[in-house]
């Protein structure tokens, strides 16, 4: 059993790894262009909803909380508790989600989401005139989109994979001896949230915010 | 009393009469049924990717290239390149040899996770079925290697479906990676040691930890270009301050690491062939496990050698082409070894011998090659052009085929049970080795003189080459098709073939052929180092 | 059974910091201190904030078998390798110009 629990744990690590590197190659991509378009990277930064991008922060720290809790509650045997903390999270990603949807919706009206929707073509000069929003901002948003919603899927499947864990926990199939689904899984939250701990600075936090 | 190899004898049981019929294959978790899964398909896409190379050596038998149009040819090496790279070379030896004899190598039942074996067959299935229809739905026609923008915006081919295809085969790859190391680091039998491991399991170590840290790069720079198609706007896209370039950095961050998943496994298998036809422990055990390793990491710090005219700043392109010479250190060190390993030898020049003596020259004149390309002032020259093409099939056919064959020949007794006529191996084996030599060497030539590559019709001068290149490519497939003869014949009429009919040292050898459903009767306990080949006849048994 | 068990208390404890931290950040993202710095200190906490959750929440700190550890700072670093050789070509684009003008 002990043997099983350690190589799951190593099989769930090492799928973490190419999570890394799959998010890598888009924060590469980030990087390239923030060097090279700096000031778009700040105006873009200034589009993006702090209070929202905030509270998802804490919805996400806190639903590692939870998921935190429910492995040790399945270490304990105690499998109802597990069940809960578990729900929680799942809700808890939902209402996640629900504020992204709400973010993406703000930026279909505002006229920011990349191709055939954009139509943000003014921009705001500190001395009140209008000017035409520079081509790199779409390249600014486009990589909002794909990487924040890349993250929503992953959340998504979270969601779902912690869904049916907890259905099982209720059920009673886990023990104090075995519960490594439940540990698994939730290392797989832990690093949903390791990626919006990054992404929030990187899009939300360019700009001075002066709230 | 003389065996007639028509009667079957009584058959003990082992993993291939276990269980009979479709769902028993198709459900199965056994590592060895899942290998015999993926010889299969790997074969068939094999004969698809090489059907699309009769193509362009058809074609190619004419300056004017008359045989198709200019679009068509350009989806023909596309076609060519994606499936020997994606569907035939990475899968290859991981998949099958890798499969089946890893847990065996190491003393145990099983790999640690069975059923995502089988998942990643499925997965590998699901993407080669995806590829097939857009082969059928005409095809791709950007090269394998999909540069923006003319993929994102310009070409109006089936590239979103190609990089879907592409991506899914990916996750087959990464499951596959996963398993072997987990397997390695889990599952040894008591006293097999890191340090008395077969080479084989340490190349295949050092393949799975490129395949699970690159692949996810492939998937997500595909995924951008399908976005990017569906979007009309990317990333990639210059009238936004995109850089087609950058591609190109993601796209070769995975694809040159790649081609050391190609080769790896390639070399575990050369390793396991010169120890045993040469009656000899490997020279210098731990410099070649190393340098596996190094090859793995020192690999992902070199792609942009491919890059070199694409507007990289010269810094980055100095930077990158002494990468590039550092990187061919531990692959000369593994063929030095393998050298001093046949010095004093008592060599057999048996079938899987003369596969694993073509690798080791043809591989060394393909990676002498590389460091040509490396040269900054002599890949300006030649690059783009078909000594490009030589340099990469010397590796991959010369060098990665040849080794698969040699793999197939060396364990075939041990999959099957039953041994081919070693006769028509070795007639095989020289008809692959000279056709692949008059099929490529002239192309080196090519490619020097200025011919390009990509390109469905030269000028007149190169025709020589050109004939003498076709000329080659035929004699290559009768080579490749022989043995899916014998083989297939040696199943029902081939000798039977022992536990160990080449007297080899390792574990998979200690059971019978073929190996029952667990491996062992009972676990192994290992208190012998690597390739103790003193201990063990001094020639090889004659069989088949 | 070797698998260590945290007291509720070490969790609450490590939620609490990265509460704290975040309303650091967040408070931090308003005081302005030239674009570079803020953008260094923003990702200084997030990696703070990370180390907390790979360690305590994600046991990194506590499993037995540290293969794991291995396995993850391996990720990282060849994601620093990705970073760092793709900007050696980035940082150092020259404008050429055009020989003989």
């Amino acid at each position: 059993m002990e043997q099983q629990r350690e190589s799951t744990t190593l099989g769930m690590w090492i799928f973490l790894v190419t999570e890394i590197m799959f998010f890598g190659g888009l924060f590469t991509a980030y990087l390239i262009y923030r060097t090279a378009h700096p000031d778009v990277w700040e105006m873009g930064s200034q589009h993006m909803e702090f209070k929202w991008g905030t509270i998802n922060t804490v919805i996400l720290l806190t639903s590692s909380f939870t998921v935190a809790l429910s492995v040790h509650f399945a270490q304990l045997g105690k499998t109802k508790l597990t069940a809960l903390l578990l729900l929680l999270t799942v809700i808890m990603g939902c209402g996640f989600l629900g504020i992204k949807a709400i973010e993406y919706h703000n930026h279909y009206v505002e006229g920011t989401v990349p191709g055939h929707w954009w139509h943000y073509y003014e921009v705001e000069n500190p001395d009140g005139t209008k000017s035409q929003a520079p081509q790199q901002l779409q390249l600014f948003f486009f990589i909002y989109f794909v990487m924040t919603g890349l993250h929503a899927l992953h959340v998504t499947i979270g969601i779902v994979l912690l869904a049916i864990i907890a259905l099982w926990a209720w059920q009673g199939k886990y023990t104090a001896e075995y519960h490594n689904p439940v540990h698994i899984s939730g290392l797989y939250w832990h690093f949903v949230d390791l990626v919006w701990i990054f992404l929030y600075p990187l899009l939300y936090l360019i700009a001075n915010k002066h709230s | 009393m003389a065996t007639n190899a028509i009667t079957e004898p009584v058959e003990r049981d082992n993993y291939l009469n276990a269980g009979y019929g479709i769902k028993s294959w198709l459900l199965t978790t056994d590592h060895k049924r899942i290998a015999i899964l993926y010889l299969i398909s790997i074969t068939a896409m094999f004969f698809i990717g090489g059907f699309f190379a009769t193509m362009i050596r058809l074609q190619l038998l004419t300056p004017q290239g008359d045989l198709m149009s200019h679009d068509t040819y350009n989806k023909v090496f596309t076609m060519h390149g994606i499936v020997m790279v994606f569907f035939f070379l990475i899968p290859s030896i991981p998949a099958t040899l890798g499969n089946f004899l890893i847990p065996m190598m190491i003393g145990a039942k099983d790999l640690a996770f069975p059923r995502i074996n089988l998942l990643s067959w499925y997965i590998y299935i699901i993407s080669a079925c995806l590829m097939i229809y857009v082969i059928l739905n005409g095809g791709v026609d950007t090269g394998w290697t999909f540069y923006t923008p003319f993929s994102t915006t310009f070409s109006n081919t089936n590239v979103m479906l190609a990089g879907v295809a592409i991506f899914i085969n990916g996750f087959s790859s990464i499951l596959t990676g996963l398993n072997f190391i987990v397997t390695t680091h889990r599952m040894r039998a008591p006293g097999m040691t890191w340090n008395r491991l077969p080479l084989f399991v340490w190349s295949h170590y050092a393949t799975s930890v490129i395949q699970v840290l690159g692949t996810p790069v492939i998937a997500i720079t595909l995924a951008l270009v399908a976005i990017e198609r569906v979007w009309h706007v990317g990333i990639f896209d210059p009238k936004v301050g995109g850089d087609p370039v950058l591609f190109q950095h993601l796209f070769w961050f995975y694809s040159h690491p790649a081609v050391y998943i190609m080769i790896l496994p390639s070399m575990a298998v050369i390793s396991e062939l010169v120890t045993c036809f040469s009656r000899k422990r490997i020279f210098g055990y731990s410099f070649v496990a190393l340098a596996s390793i190094g090859i793995a990491v020192l690999g992902f710090l070199v792609w942009a050698h491919h890059m070199f005219v694409a507007g990289i700043s010269a810094y980055a392109a100095l930077v990158f082409s002494l990468m590039s010479y550092f990187v061919a250190v531990p692959s000369a060190i593994k063929v030095f070894n393998w050298t001093a390993t046949m010095y004093k030898g008592n060599i057999s020049l048996r079938t899987p011998m003369l596969y694993a003596l073509g690798f080791i020259g043809l591989f060394t004149m393909g990676g002498m090659t590389g460091l040509f390309l490396a040269c900054l002032g002599i890949d300006v020259h030649v690059t783009d052009t078909y000594f490009v093409i030589a340099h990469f099939h010397f590796i991959m056919v010369g060098g990665a085929v040849m080794a698969y064959l040699g793999g197939i020949h060396f364990w075939w007794p041990k999959i099957t049970g039953r041994m081919y006529p070693d006769g028509w191996g070795k007639i095989a084996a020289g008809l692959v080795f000279i056709g692949f030599n008059l099929t490529f060497l002239p192309q080196f030539v090519l490619g020097y003189v200025g011919m390009p590559r990509r390109y469905a019709a030269y000028k007149p001068e190169f025709q020589v080459f050109n004939v003498l290149s076709t000329a080659g490519a035929s004699i290559l497939a009768v080579g490749y098709l022989l043995p899916l003869v014998y083989l297939l014949w040696s199943l029902r009429y081939g000798e039977i073939a022992g536990d160990n009919p080449w007297a080899a040292q390792g574990l998979e050898w200690k059971t019978s052929s073929p190996p029952p459903t667990f491996n062992f009767d009972e676990t192994p306990v290992v208190t012998w180092e690597a390739y103790e080949y003193d201990h063990l006849p001094k020639e090889v048994p004659v069989v088949g | 059974m070797s698998e260590h068990v945290l007291p509720i208390r070490i969790y609450t404890i490590v939620f609490v910091v990265l509460m704290a931290l975040m309303i650091l950040t967040a408070f931090l993202s308003t005081v302005p201190m030239g674009r570079e710095l803020n953008t260094i200190v923003a990702l200084f906490i997030a990696a703070i904030k990370a180390t907390l959750v790979l360690m305590f929440f994600m046991h990194l700190k506590y499993e037995s078998y540290q293969l794991s550890a291995v396995v993850f700072a391996a990720g990282l670093f060849w994601l620093l390798i990705f970073f760092g050789m793709t900007l050696v070509d980035y940082l150092t684009r020259v404008r050429m110009g055009v020989p003989g003008h």
